[in-house]
């Protein structure tokens, strides 16, 4: 799992990967990896390229899934699985 | 335009704090029911425009879109804003409700209800929040920005109230002007204006939500959030068992007391019989259970109430994922836990339809009330009242127990069925987090009062026929001198047939008889067992003794366990059959269902018996 998790770096650092309570840009989604209708959702919640996000909290079971992400001054849950679509630029808080 | 009867509908996305605003405009005076042809819920109540006027308040369901609907309720939402759903004329006025302190978010689609160019008011609710938060609002700002009227409202402080009917009656009686004024913009270009706006109505903003990110630190805490959520749990079914006892113990002495003074009053004739034994000791026992049931839904309306749910959702969502399923399916099942019937009704937020079919057929597997009062009478009789540890009574540890069991169960039946009959690709989890909210008592009270009217209607109609129609079979034919009544009559002979398919899981007669008509609501066992006992005891000296201490005398420990083991799995309710059939438009998954069912119990009671008749507790 851990292993897999490399192929984010070529393409820059993913939400997935971001330390807890960073703040980061998306900069680019990888909507393939997503189903038609999630990808939706997270639109219709404004995660979308350019969009603010902060890892606010992580899951506690095996692989820390699911993610809290803040984005404004709303928390939105997601799974690991959608974080590693979403290419990130870390940013100062 | 026609002038009545006018309809508004309130709008908006989830968590906007839609379903308090409409409860504290149309008070108790609240109409539920289906959509025709979907399953969403469609909620309607008066509401009085300042002259005096009744108006249709409609609460339509959360939505982040009109375009793009990613869901049944999102659906209804659209087709009712757009007049084109069925059974719902197009509201006259739409009320957008915008949580106060999420504007940006929330703005995205109040644009998109403000493009259709329709008379149209805003409500910027829980302000009180916004404000505890450290945001200062300009509604004026908005109201220019949107060039709708923007009236700020606290919905469980009432306030803004008398202010939004006013301008729901402004803006059905303007003229609209300019109807199609409002251009058709793009999402990113509605979230770029959204952002504008929002920071035009926000006057000043100091640091954001402490108190929430404080909460949510402990609550959703690694290491500490699951074992909160346990203890919650625990505390719940505990509560449940030790907190109704006095209440329960009035309401059984008060039907006790009703029915020895008809005894007493009225000649004895088998009318007076069909009184006391079939009715007042039938409904009698089913009522007696109405604390308890209120007592859990009390706490599942409060966790949903102050936005724990999603955060139990979020914690659980890797656990659930482990079966196939998401967090999402974490709060019908707990629903199911009050009864499954809401619960799969609930299960329509679930957007994957694989992973909502799995959730429906799991559900029952929850223990519902209905099954509380088979429990407690069985355990009440059978495990003694002692202390295991301070505070944790032997009692409500094996009530714990049988809640677990029940889950365990529907755990391995969702990771089979995943891999079998509702094969597919791993579902997502995507959730809002809603603010934490204290939830007011008026809007507890009245959640309240609906189910404990559901819970009763359901015992003074289908229980109360149920019982008597079991008293008639019961009576009939009448015994010859010297013969058992109940072994002369019809459902003897009914039970006598069932018996030779559940002896060899220790069930004797009278639970066979009690099977039947547990068949219609699974709390009807008890009833059951009660008329059975009343009817059986042909010696007047026996009546008024309990029917605890009845059971404690012709069931072995083996028998109550088996007993116990039966009702974890047993699909016994017709209506949650007749959802189910009405949720998946078929009959294929609830036959599959009652099957599935059907055989669990069969097995598990087998094992219980089995395993305490060689451990000597037979």
């Amino acid at each position: 799992m851990q292993l897999l998790r490399r192929c984010g770096s070529a393409k820059g650092v993913t939400l997935d990967q971001l330390p807890l309570g960073a703040s980061a840009r998306i900069a680019a989604v990888d909507w393939t990896l997503l189903v038609p209708e999630e990808a939706q959702r997270l639109r219709a919640l404004g995660i979308d390229e350019g969009a603010r996000v902060k890892l606010a909290y992580r899951g506690v079971f095996f692989g820390r899934d699911p993610l809290a992400v803040e984005i404004g001054r709303m928390t939105v849950a997601l799974r690991r699985a959608h974080a590693r679509a979403m290419t990130v630029e870390q940013q100062e808080a | 335009m026609s002038r009545s009867p006018c309809t508004a509908a309130l709008v908006g996305n989830p968590n906007a704090g839609k379903s308090a605003l409409f409860n504290a405009l149309t008070g108790a005076r609240q109409k539920i029911a289906n959509y025709p042809g979907v399953t969403v819920e469609r909620k309607a109540g008066r509401m009085l425009l300042p002259n005096g006027e009744p108006v249709e308040l409609v609460d339509l369901p959360g939505s982040y879109g009109l375009h793009a609907t990613t869901s049944p309720d999102e659906e209804v939402t659209r087709r009712v804003v757009m007049g084109e759903q069925d059974g719902q004329n197009r509201p006259d006025v739409l009320v957008i409700v915008l949580d106060s302190s999420n504007l940006e978010q929330h703005l995205v689609f109040a644009q998109e209800v403000l493009e259709l160019g329709r008379p149209t008011v805003v409500a910027l609710n829980m302000v009180d929040l916004a404000e505890r938060d450290g945001l200062v609002l300009d509604a004026a700002a908005l109201s220019t920005a949107l060039g709708v009227p923007v009236i700020p409202t606290v919905a469980v402080r009432r306030r803004g109230l008398p202010e939004l009917a006013a301008a729901v009656s402004a803006a059905r009686d303007a003229v609209i002007e300019h109807p199609i004024a409002r251009p058709h913009v793009t999402l990113p270009e509605r979230r770029m204006l959204a952002h504008e706006m929002a920071h035009t109505a926000i006057l000043s903003e100091t640091a954001k939500h402490r108190i929430h990110a404080r909460m949510d630190e402990l609550l959703l805490h690694p290491w500490l959030g699951p074992p909160i959520l346990f203890a919650l749990l625990f505390v719940v079914f505990q509560a449940v068992f030790s907190w109704a006892t006095p209440f329960a113990d009035a309401i059984d002495a008060a039907f006790t007391g009703l029915g020895d003074w008809v005894r007493a009053e009225v000649p004895a004739s088998l009318a007076r019989d069909l009184l006391t034994d079939g009715v007042i000791s039938g409904v009698g026992s089913v009522v007696v259970f109405l604390p308890q049931i209120l007592i859990l839904f009390f706490f599942i309306l409060t966790m949903e109430a102050t936005g724990y749910m999603a955060r139990a959702a979020f914690l659980m969502d890797r656990l659930m994922a482990g079966v196939g399923l998401s967090g999402r399916s974490f709060i019908p099942l707990l629903s199911s836990f009050a009864c499954a019937v809401p619960g799969i009704m609930s299960t329509r937020s679930i957007t994957d339809p694989k992973d909502r079919l799995t959730t429906i057929l799991i559900a029952p597997l929850m223990t519902c009330s209905a099954r509380l009062p088979v429990y407690a009478v069985i355990i009440a009789a059978f495990i003694p009242n002692r202390q295991v540890l301070p505070g944790i009574g032997l009692q409500g540890l094996v009530l714990f127990a049988l809640y677990v069991a029940g889950v365990v169960g529907a755990m391995v039946v969702a990771l089979i069925l995943r891999r079998s009959v509702t094969k597919g690709a791993a579902s997502g989890f995507i959730m809002e987090l809603p603010k934490y909210q204290l939830p007011t008592v008026k809007d507890l009270a009245l959640g309240l009062f609906q189910r404990a009217w559901i819970f009763l209607r359901r015992a003074g109609t289908m229980i109360f026929t149920v019982t008597v129609a079991l008293w008639v079979l019961l009576n009939f034919p009448r015994a010859e001198a010297g013969q058992d009544q109940v072994n002369a009559s019809i459902a003897g002979h009914i039970a006598n047939g069932l018996a030779v398919v559940v002896e060899p899981i220790g069930f004797n007669r009278d639970i066979s008889l009690a099977l039947i008509p547990a068949m219609a609501a699974r709390e009807v066992a008890v009833s059951s067992l009660a008329t059975t006992y009343a009817v059986g005891n042909a010696d007047e000296a026996q009546q008024g003794v309990a029917l605890g201490d009845q059971l404690k005398a012709r069931w072995s420990l083996a028998t109550a366990l088996a007993f116990l083991a039966w009702f974890v799995f047993a699909p016994q309710c017709m209506s949650t059959i007749a959802v189910t059939r009405r949720e998946t438009n078929g009959w294929k998954w609830p036959g599959f269902m009652l099957a599935y069912l059907f055989g669990l119990a069969y097995v598990f009671a087998g094992l219980t018996y089995w395993t305490a008749v060689a451990l000597g507790l037979g």
